[in-house]
This record gives structure tokens, C-alpha cells and sequence, in this order.
């Protein structure tokens, strides 16, 4: 096995780092959301970013996404440098994200939603598509028979033509999964996948995270609030506290880290 | 009862994403262009020069404006412009090329259109909503002003009107004052049902999904890859391209000479505008309804309250128009905001369940 | 090359030349430009306080000027009729109200400004169905006689509308600033629910500003009717508060008044020294690319806050 590599409890291969976040600082005005902060991702793992309330989990995916610069640090996703990117290009590049409060297009059905991350691979020019025949149909089927299988995957093929604004939230949390995913990301990042779910959906979701990691070997970046689903699924723990980096490894490291309890429980400081 | 689905299962992809799954949708259709292709057969002149063919030309604008607002969601009040765009150009290609072929300079006039719709565009990337409303009404005043200052784009015709030429396809008179009503009709008819297609065909594919995306949520649209600025780009210089057909073929085809008033913004962008928040915003169909519905009411003003031994004014016509075009806008945004088209909808589920409630 | 300098030569060395007509353009400007505030503050009272934008804002200047003409023409004395038009506009807040606002709450902002479109036709017609639509004098008793200031040649009536317009400006800035109602009008403008959350009457509130932009419309109508008569083409200075808006911000009472004040004097200085290299009648849309321009380079207008975007 060559240095760097590591296997896991399910039998996935740890690859190299795809993605060094080094020093990053953002600040919005005078309020500091990210404060130096560094880590790296690698390929085929399970990230956690984890926190209190405010801690900049969510600026960080934003940096990462392009949707904020960060005014100081790098941030390099393989081999090349991300913090200056625009946000599409992100997507072009291979990263994918699902969002805190879910941002679906809502009058727009299930399929169309997932077809939207398809997008990128879609070729054909508007005067093809405006006669939608020959290669224009042919690739929308292609597509469309991708989008299919990621429908399958999440189990939800009955509500494939609703309109995802008339869905309850835990499936919408689930058909914006999809539309991550129809994009065959690399890197798939999560913003609180789980929040505002039930038990029983919660699990599910798991199952879903867990399954594409390990067939697609997608790696994947999720933020959660949930520790015992945290500390079950991820290979390494980030936590950020106001903006900096507490620590950072395996699961259990984490876990006997002083200062990290210190910031979960909170700690007096006479 | 002879509306039923049932039975009618889609075993691929594509039989699932025709445009017309239901049989009986796709036969009423065919029927309704075989019928509109033998209106002359029947109407007199004065219908189809009045009625018919304006009807058929802010169709086609409306389906334009529908592609732009009601689907990628950038509000124009720019469409006169756009539309003046296309029937000066058309005018200025065929009096100046001998020999131009007239469809094709239709179209490329709706391509000139489709340029300075994409210049007009540009402040979308940095502005939205109402803002972007604002800033298309520059269009609008800007470019009336340009043809009715600059001679060069009326020929320095000292009238300052631009008139169709006559023109033939195929061996048949179709513009002009001496092209008869039918010829025009058909010609106007055909560009409807061609674009009308292309249209659906564009909002059900790849780039109407993109168009649908920025609408609902531009920052994830972004996030997962669509370039804002592409997209809307391709949105206005589509829209425009089918304003500026409609707006040529508003000159060759109907009025057969105007000036830019023909195209300022209460007669056009605002009717337009109607139409779609009538018809329906984000729908083809309902694009279509939306220009029957605003066609008809002055035709009704001007002809029913005679009929039953009431003489109005055109004065007073006018403002009741005015009156009932702003009641039916508020009315539709408060109880139907999906316009027409939604009700049409909720007219077929009843059908399909009839005589059962349910 | 010609024209090239018609456009970036001559204007300023004539400026340079004729001091005094530049003088007098400002001056004309200034004057032209506090009435296009007086029409962006009606926008601009609206917008804060309902997120709406009223399109129907020029309409209701023509539909109050109308109104107060028309009671004129029937004998009614001026006072009575001013007093009578105040309770048209009362009553016609109270009517947007029950009909249209009441049923449109926490809609998106392009469907309530698609409602004003509607509203707009709907008081266009009215107005006119009413009162008629040819042109109508409006004697109010405004001298209008030209006097001279050192070498510039002024007008009495222009500078009376102006202190009429300022006077309106201010009592406004200080009724949003100081006064409860104002701040609950900002808290409505913020979030529907919010201000309902928190024991805000939404429905009076909406009631009483659109008789505030009654009001002003009112003032606007009689001002710019008494200027160049009651016609229909007043409902038209609406286009012209438009790129005001954009310029101040659509939510600034200072900004609404600075960007009328500089569209007024851009206009005129505009048409007055590069009119003629455009052959003329540029002022229809030189505010527009004016605003569009300034647009560009900051979307959030003048004194507007600048947007920070969140997922």
C-alpha cells in the first residue's frame, strides 16, 4: 500500500489529497467568519466539518464553492486554485452541493430538477434543440435515462413529475441529493443533510450517503449537527469554532480532544 | 368519457416526453392547425386583416416575451423595441438587396433583433426584477427615438413611415398592400405554428431547464454550473429574435406601413405583457390564449354594445378597455397567477374524471 | 469625426462660453428636477412600506389632477375642491386596499408591480371615463411671471413649484425619520410577517401610505398640471421618475431627491448642449441611459445598501 493511503473499516482505499484548504481567512465587514483555517480533503473519504452554531461550516463550502472568496489563503482542488474561481466553474470542475435550506427550483418538477444537474454534460446547441430530433433527442434521452437511475437509487420514482415546491421536506431534501449527484461530482459537498429529519429519514440518508460513497467513490464534505450520525460515517472530524480550526482527525481523536469538549459543552474560564 | 388516458402507457423515455402524451391531446391539436389553416376559407377580409392575422402576429411576440419572463424570468418592457427592431430591419434588407428572398430576410431581421436584444440584455447579470424592468424601458425609448430621428433607417422617406414592398414566395404575392389577406394570413400562420414548436420544443429540453433554474433560483442554478450571464444572454436574444420576426412580419404582413408609434410602449410592450400575465406565465399555450383574449376585447367593445342599440364613443371605449384590461390583470394575479393556462389545465383534469367528481 | 466632436468637444467649450446659459439650464433643471422627486417620493413612500413597486404612482397623478379640475369646472371653489380631491385619494387608498393589497400579501415584488401595471390602466381609464380626456386648464393662482437674477433669466411659477416640492420633501424626510408611523412603516417594509408578528397594523399602515402617495400625487398633479395643462400625458412623468429611483435607491428618501434633482439637471444641460449634435428630443431617454450607466457600476443605486447575497 504507497505512504498516504490508508483503507477503512468498509473496505474503500483512502486515495491522495484531492483538495488543500490552506490558511483561509473570510470576513464579512468587521465580523470574521473563517480565521485561518486549514485542512485537506482526500480522495474517496468522508469529511465532517463540525461546530457550534455560527462556527463558518457554511462559509467554508462557500469558499470552497466559489461562492465567497476568502480574502487570504489558498484553497487548491486538484492541482488547481479554487478561492478565485467563479461558481460555475466549480460545477464544471466536478463539485456538487446540496444546501442548508434547500435551494430547489420550485416550480419545476422532480426530474426536471435532477435533469438541471445534467446540464453540464448536455452539448447540443439551441437550434438542435429547437427541433428537438436527431442527436438533440438522442442526448436528452441519454440524460434522461442517467437522471432515471438516480431516481431509482433515491427511491423516488413516484413523485418523478410533481413539482418540487408541493413536496414535504424531507423529500425535497432528498430530490436535491439527486440533482447533486445526476452531476456525477467528484466532490460532493452537504450542508446539513440531515437537519429537520426524522428518525427514519435520517437513516435513510445515511444509507445514501454511505452507498454512493462507496459505489461511485465520490468524496464527500458534509456538514451535521447530529454527532452520533457524525461520529458513525465520517473517516476524519474538522471542527471549527468561531471561525477557527479546534481540531481535526479521526472520529475518535476528536472525541477525547479537551478543547473540542470545551466548546461543546462550554467551559468557565474564572 | 372520450377523454380517458387509460391504457395509454409509455413504455420509453422519449414516448413520455412527447409534447402531446395523450393521444387524444395530440389529434386535437392537428385538427386545431388543419382548422386555422381553413379560416380564410371562410372569414371575410375584414376579420382576417383585423382580427386573424394581428392576432397571429402577437402570438407570436407574446410566446417571445413568455420565453424571456415567464421562463427565464427577466421581466422586459422592452418588447416594442425589439419588435421595431425586426420591422425596420426587414424593411431596410429588402428595399436595399435586390433580389432578397422575403422569409429569409424575415428571419435575419429577427436575428438583428436577437443582437440588440443581447446589448440590452447585458445589465441583467448585475440587476433583477423591477430594476431590469426599468432598465429595458431604456431600449424602448432609445431605439423609437433612434428610427424616428435617424432618416437613414426610414430610406429619409419624408413621410417618415417605413411601407412593405411587395413581395413574393414561391411565385405568390404574400407582402404588401396588394397581397391578399389570405396569402398573409397563411404566411403569419405558419411562422406561428413553426416558432410556436420551436419554442416548446426549447423550454422542454436542456436550455429551457436552465432558463427555468436561473428563474426559481439563480444562485443554485449557478451552483451547479449554469453561467448566469450565457443563459440570459441566450434568453433575450431568443426572445428577441421572435419579437423581431413578429415585429417584421407586424409590417409586412398586416399594417403594410407604419411609423414607431406602432411600436411605443402602451401598444405594444404593455398589450404584450397582458397577454402573457393572462395566458399564463412560463406556457406556450397560454401565450397564445393570452393574445386571443387581449385581441378580442376592443373587437367586442367596438361591435357588441351597438349590437344591442348602445352608441359609445371610442372615447369612452378606449378607457373602458383600459379599465377592463387593468381588472382582468389584478384579477388574474390575485385568484390565477398561472393564467389561462392553469385553467385550461383544471378544465381537462375535470374532463378526464367526468361524470365522476373525483 | 465631425460628429465625434459635436459630442466631446463643442458642448463644453460652449458651456465655457455661455456661463449663463449653463446657469440658467441648471437653474431650470433644479426646478424641473425637485417635481420628478416629488413623483420618485410617491414611489419610493410605497416601495418602503410594502415592497411594492407602484407603476400605477403616474396614474395617480393624473387621476387626482383630474379629479381636482374637474370639481373646478363644475364650480366648485378651489379650496373645496382641494378638500374633495384629499378625500378621493383617501378614498381610493382605502380601496387599493380591500380590493387589491389585502389579497396580494408576501406575493413576490414582480407580481405586486405587475398588479400596479393593472391598477394603472384601471385609474387611467377611470379618470378619464369621468372627467374626459381633452386638455384642461388649472388655474390655481400661481404668478407666472420671468425675472431677472443678475444675468439669468428665471420664471416665478418655476421657483414656486420648487419651494412647493422642497417644502413636501422635507415634511416627508421628517414624518419617515422622526415620527412612530414612519419607523413601523420601515419595520413593514422589512418583512410582512415580522411586522405583523410584532403587533403592526399591516392594513392601516398600507392605507396610510398610499394616502400619502395620494396626497403627493395630488401636489404633483396640480404643480405639473398648472405647469402644461390636465392631459394624459401626466401620467407619463411616471416614466420619467423611473430612472430617478434607479439613481437614489429605491428605498432612500434622500436618494429619491438628489436623483431627481441631478436627472432634472442632466436632462436640461443634456438637451441643451448635445441635443443638437442628436438632432434633438434626447431628453426622452438620456435619464434612462443616465440610470442604466450608473447602474452598471452600482446596482444598489446612490445611497442604497450594498446586497450581500446568502445560501
Amino acid at each position: 500500500m504507497p505512504e498516504g493511503t490508508a483503507q477503512t473499516n468498509s473496505g474503500r482505499v483512502i486515495g491522495d489529497v484531492i483538495m488543500k484548504v490552506e490558511n483561509v481567512s473570510l470576513s464579512f465587514g468587521g465580523v470574521r467568519a473563517l480565521d485561518d483555517v486549514s485542512f485537506d480533503v482526500r480522495e474517496h473519504e468522508i469529511l465532517a466539518i463540525i461546530g457550534p452554531n455560527g462556527a463558518g461550516k457554511s462559509s467554508m463550502l462557500n469558499c470552497i464553492n466559489g461562492f465567497y472568496h476568502p480574502q487570504e489563503g489558498t484553497i487548491t482542488y486538484k492541482g488547481k486554485r479554487r478561492d478565485t474561481a467563479k461558481t460555475y466553474e466549480a460545477a464544471e470542475e466536478g463539485i456538487a452541493r446540496t444546501f442548508q435550506n434547500i435551494a430547489l427550483f420550485k416550480g419545476m418538477s422532480t426530474l426536471d430538477n435532477i435533469m438541471t444537474g445534467r446540464g453540464l454534460k448536455m452539448k447540443r446547441n439551441f437550434l438542435w434543440q429547437a427541433l428537438y430530433y436527431g442527436p438533440a433527442l438522442r442526448e436528452e434521452l441519454e440524460h434522461r435515462a442517467k437522471a432515471e437511475e438516480v431516481i431509482d437509487f433515491l427511491e423516488i420514482e413516484a413523485i418523478r413529475k410533481t413539482p418540487v415546491g408541493r413536496l414535504p421536506y424531507g423529500l425535497q431534501k432528498r430530490v436535491e441529493l439527486g440533482r447533486a449527484l445526476a452531476a456525477e461530482p467528484d466532490l460532493l459537498l452537504l450542508d446539513e443533510p440531515m437537519a429537520g429529519m426524522n428518525h427514519e429519514e435520517k437513516e435513510d440518508m445515511v444509507r445514501y450517503i454511505l452507498d454512493v460513497n462507496d459505489e461511485y467513490g465520490t468524496t464527500i464534505v458534509l456538514i451535521e449537527h447530529d454527532m452520533s450520525v457524525v461520529m458513525d460515517i465520517s473517516d476524519r472530524v474538522v471542527v471549527l469554532d468561531y471561525g477557527k480550526k479546534l481540531a481535526a482527525g479521526t472520529p475518535d481523536e476528536v472525541k477525547g480532544n479537551q478543547d473540542v469538549i470545551d466548546a461543546y459543552l462550554g467551559v468557565s474560564h474564572d | 368519457m372520450f377523454y380517458r388516458e387509460a391504457g395509454q402507457f409509455k413504455t420509453t423515455y422519449r414516448g413520455d416526453q412527447a409534447v402531446f402524451p395523450i393521444f387524444q391531446d395530440k389529434i386535437a391539436v392537428f385538427a386545431l392547425i388543419i382548422v386555422a389553416y381553413m379560416v380564410p376559407l371562410v372569414a371575410n377580409e375584414y376579420w382576417l386583416q383585423a382580427i386573424f392575422i394581428q392576432f397571429l402576429v402577437f402570438a407570436l411576440m407574446a410566446i417571445g416575451l413568455n420565453l424571456l419572463m415567464g421562463y427565464a424570468g427577466q421581466v422586459s418592457l422592452g418588447t416594442g423595441a425589439f419588435a421595431a427592431v425586426g420591422a425596420y430591419a426587414c424593411y431596410k434588407l429588402t428595399t436595399n438587396i435586390e433580389g432578397m428572398n422575403v422569409i429569409v430576410a424575415i428571419l435575419l431581421s429577427g436575428g438583428c433583433a436577437a443582437a440588440v436584444g443581447i446589448v440590452f440584455g447585458l445589465p441583467s447579470l448585475r440587476i433583477k426584477g423591477f430594476y431590469l424592468a426599468v432598465a429595458t424601458l431604456a431600449a424602448q425609448f432609445f431605439i423609437l427615438w433612434l428610427f424616428n430621428k435617424v432618416g437613414w433607417f426610414y430610406n429619409d422617406n419624408p413621410s417618415g413611415t417605413i411601407t412593405a414592398p411587395p413581395r413574393e414566395f414561391m411565385g405568390f404575392l404574400i407582402t404588401g398592400p396588394r397581397a391578399t389577406p389570405e396569402a398573409r394570413y397563411w404566411v403569419c400562420l405558419t411562422f406561428l405554428v413553426a416558432f410556436a414548436w420551436f419554442a416548446k420544443n426549447l423550454v422542454r429540453g436542456h436550455i429551457g431547464r436552465s432558463w427555468m433554474a436561473i428563474r426559481d433560483m439563480d444562485i443554485a442554478a449557478e451552483i451547479i454550473g449554469i453561467r448566469p450571464l450565457q443563459t440570459k444572454l441566450m434568453a433575450f436574444a431568443i426572445s428577441s429574435f421572435y419579437c423581431g420576426v413578429a415585429g417584421a412580419l407586424m409590417i409586412f404582413c398586416w399594417l403594410g406601413s407604419a411609423e414607431t408609434e406602432a411600436f411605443d410602449l402602451f401598444n405594444v410592450s404593455f398589450r404584450v405583457l397582458f397577454m402573457i400575465i393572462i395566458g399564463g406565465l412560463g406556457s406556450i399555450g397560454g401565450s397564445i390564449l393570452g393574445a386571443a383574449f387581449i385581441i378580442l376585447v376592443p373587437i367586442f367593445l367596438t361591435n357588441f354594445p351597438p349590437m344591442i342599440g348602445l352608441d359609445i364613443s371610442t372615447a369612452l371605449q378606449k378607457h373602458l378597455e383600459e379599465i377592463i384590461f387593468g381588472v382582468m390583470i389584478v384579477v388574474f394575479l390575485i385568484v390565477e397567477p398561472e393564467g389561462f393556462a392553469r385553467l385550461w389545465q383544471i378544465l381537462r383534469e375535470k374532463l378526464r374524471k367526468w361524470p365522476f367528481p373525483y | 469625426m465631425e460628429f465625434l466632436e459635436s459630442i466631446f468637444v463643442a458642448p463644453f467649450v460652449e458651456m465655457w462660453n455661455y456661463p449663463e446659459f449653463l446657469a440658467e439650464l441648471i437653474l431650470v433643471g433644479l426646478s424641473t428636477g425637485v417635481l420628478y422627486s416629488l413623483v420618485a417620493l410617491g414611489f419610493v413612500l410605497i416601495f418602503k412600506a410594502s415592497g411594492m413597486f407602484n407603476f400605477a404612482q403616474g396614474a395617480m397623478v393624473l387621476f387626482a389632477a383630474l379629479t381636482l379640475v374637474g370639481l373646478m369646472e363644475h364650480g366648485v371653489p378651489l379650496w373645496a375642491a382641494l378638500l374633495l380631491s384629499m378625500a378621493v385619494m383617501v378614498g381610493l387608498a382605502f380601496a387599493v386596499e380591500r380590493l387589491m393589497l389585502r389579497y396580494l400579501v408576501n406575493q413576490e415584488g414582480l407580481i405586486l408591480f405587475m398588479a400596479t401595471i393593472g391598477l394603472n390602466f384601471i385609474l387611467e381609464g377611470t379618470g378619464q371615463l369621468f372627467w374626459g380626456s381633452d386638455v384642461k386648464r388649472l388655474e390655481i393662482g400661481i404668478p407666472d411671471k420671468p425675472f431677472d437674477l443678475g444675468p439669468i433669466l428665471l420664471n416665478t411659477f418655476d421657483v414656486t413649484a420648487a419651494f412647493i416640492g422642497a417644502a413636501l420633501v422635507i415634511a416627508l424626510a421628517v414624518f419617515f425619520q422622526k415620527t412612530p408611523m414612519g419607523r413601523a412603516l420601515r419595520a413593514v417594509a422589512d418583512d410582512h410577517q415580522a411586522a405583523l408578528s410584532v403587533g403592526i397594523p399591516l392594513k392601516t399602515i398600507w392605507v396610510a401610505v398610499w394616502t400619502i402617495a395620494g396626497i403627493v400625487a395630488l401636489v404633483a398633479g396640480i404643480v405639473w398640471g398648472a405647469k402644461s395643462g390636465v392631459q394624459f400625458s401626466l401620467s407619463l412623468i411616471a416614466l420619467k421618475a423611473l430612472p430617478v429611483l434607479i439613481l437614489g435607491g429605491f428605498t432612500s428618501v434622500p436618494g429619491a431627491i438628489v436623483g431627481g434633482l441631478i436627472i432634472g439637471v442632466g436632462e436640461k444641460v443634456a438637451e441643451g448642449f448635445w441635443g443638437p449634435a442628436f438632432g434633438g428630443a434626447i431628453e426622452n431617454w438620456f435619464a434612462y441611459m443616465l440610470a442604466l450607466a450608473f447602474l452598471v457600476f452600482r446596482p444598489q443605486g446612490l445611497f442604497g445598501e450594498k446586497i450581500i447575497e446568502r445560501v
